[in-house]
């Protein structure tokens, strides 16, 4: 108890935290590397390391994911409905595939009436979450924000995706396996942005020697290195969220959802 | 920044998690565990750390109150402690 | 005893953080159901990452992002009158491992169930003994 006598007050400009380098990251950032979010400077260009193993991280959680649940089992059962009348099929056996005319849909096996006011508002809103996704990730050099939250946004508008009309809507329109592709794109991006700054002839991710590869200012450079990895980080964390929920929701056969 | 704000928040955000641990009923653990989320994302923007509160809000509020809610849809709902 | 209480009143909000911390270790040991467990852990990584960014305040500084940058280019930028950003980068990287392990933990616990038909632990324990 009289450890927490020794801690500093709070709010105070002189603690042990605020001393040493912090100070040298505030004063330099903007000069070097023409920055104004300071955070997001130190995240993708001063340690630019901790920011490459988290998004291995993350991509190794969507593939513990995917190995923990996915069941490629054959489907036990299905039901079809006659939408004029009613009337639900029940076909027990699962080898038996019947091709069924246009008056017949394929349903879950808890069926609710898809609501009409829930689906559309959800289909207008989507595109908006997603613009707004992307300028979150554009402008994580000058409000806060960043890879990681626009990655985040974009995710959940895919699961809104899900919620709102069908999983399998979802899984049709973007295939598992252009999610997994996607997943590993993005830490390829990351770390394909930093091993080209080895053959121009600087160390690891030292962004300010990619220099004569990009036409314009070359004191920006540093800028748009982070923005490139930024980009690498949001297109696999979107990927990521989309398949942990996909999985978890559906106990892994990708049939029925929410 | 005005010192009553962070005690008001601090202590709802004790009670908001002492409540969670200790309903019954696991859906209500997840949305008040998602209120939970939303103090904290709350107490960091007062203190001035935004990128954080950004990233709790999209992340605690938002995609891991759906996780949640979907695990529980796949299991049991109730529980005895 | 007055003056160990005036301590504690002095630093009131590092014990508010310990109390926190202490309610999710708490949960994390005392539970019997699974669920329950991951919440106290959950509880216990926001209130670790709360610590640490409270460290970083001081009075009367702004944001971390750096005013009229455009057309600064001879400014002298002091390091007190913005918030130390460091714990907030560290913390930024605890959040986004904090959601992929609940992510993997929901997925595992899933899969428990699917196994086991049970969720408590105390259960699970004896349907393990009999396999």
């Amino acid at each position: 108890m009289y450890g927490t006598a020794e801690f500093p007050d709070w709010g105070d400009p002189n603690s042990p935290a605020s001393l040493h380098l912090s100070n040298e990251y505030i004063e330099k950032a903007l000069e070097q590397t023409q920055v104004p979010n300071l955070v997001t400077a130190v995240l993708a260009d001063y340690r630019g390391f901790d920011t490459m193993f988290e998004t291995a991280v993350i991509f190794c959680a969507g593939l513990a994911c995917f190995l923990l649940l996915r069941d490629f089992g054959e489907k036990k059962e299905r039901f079809y409905r006659h939408t004029p009348t009613g009337v639900i099929l029940h076909v027990k056996d699962g080898k038996k595939t019947l091709t069924v005319g246009k008056e017949f849909e394929h349903m879950d096996k808890d069926w609710v009436p898809s609501d009409l006011i829930i689906k559309t508002v959800c289909r207008i809103l989507i595109p908006f979450i997603q613009i707004f996704a992307l300028y979150v990730v554009a402008h994580g050099d000058f409000s806060p924000g960043g890879g990681f939250q626009g990655g985040v946004i974009f995710g959940s508008s895919l699961i809104l995706l899900a919620i709102s009309y069908d999983l399998k809507t979802l899984v049709k329109r973007i295939k598992e396996k252009v999610l997994g592709i996607y997943a590993a794109l993005g830490v390829l991006i990351y770390v394909g942005i930093a091993a080209l700054c080895m053959p121009m002839g600087g160390n690891f991710l030292d962004y300010s020697k990619l220099a004569p590869l990009v036409p314009g200012d070359p004191h920006h450079i540093r800028a748009l290195g982070m923005l490139g990895v930024e980009i690498g980080v949001g297109i696999a964390v979107t990927a990521v969220m989309a398949i942990i929920y996909i999985n978890i929701v559906s106990q892994g056969r990708h049939d029925e959802g929410l | 920044m005005y010192w009553p704000i962070d005690l008001i928040v601090l202590t709802f955000v004790i009670f908001l998690a002492i409540a969670a641990i200790s309903v019954k009923d696991l859906l209500a653990t997840a949305i008040l565990f998602g209120a939970y989320s939303f103090m904290m994302c709350l107490l960091w923007a007062v203190m001035g750390a935004v990128d954080v509160a950004f990233t709790e809000a999209s992340v605690g509020a938002g995609v891991s109150t759906v996780f949640f809610v979907a695990a529980v849809f796949r299991t049991s709902r109730r529980t005895k402690d | 005893m007055t003056e160990l209480l005036t301590l504690i009143v002095a630093k009131y909000n590092y014990w508010l953080y310990v109390i926190l911390m202490m309610i999710g270790l708490y949960a994390m040991i005392a539970k019997n159901n699974l669920i329950k467990k991951l919440v106290g852990m959950s509880i216990f990584q926001t209130a670790i990452i709360l610590f640490y960014v409270s460290i970083g305040y001081k009075t009367d500084a702004t944001l971390p992002i750096i005013q009229n940058a455009h057309g600064a280019h001879g400014v002298v930028i002091h390091a007190a009158d913005y918030i130390n950003p460091l714990p907030h980068v560290l913390m930024l990287t605890a959040i986004v491992v904090s959601v992929a392990t609940f992510g993997v933990a929901m997925a595992l616990a899933v899969r428990i169930y699917q196994r086991y038909q049970t969720l408590e632990e105390d259960e699970l324990r004896m349907r393990l003994s009999e396999d």
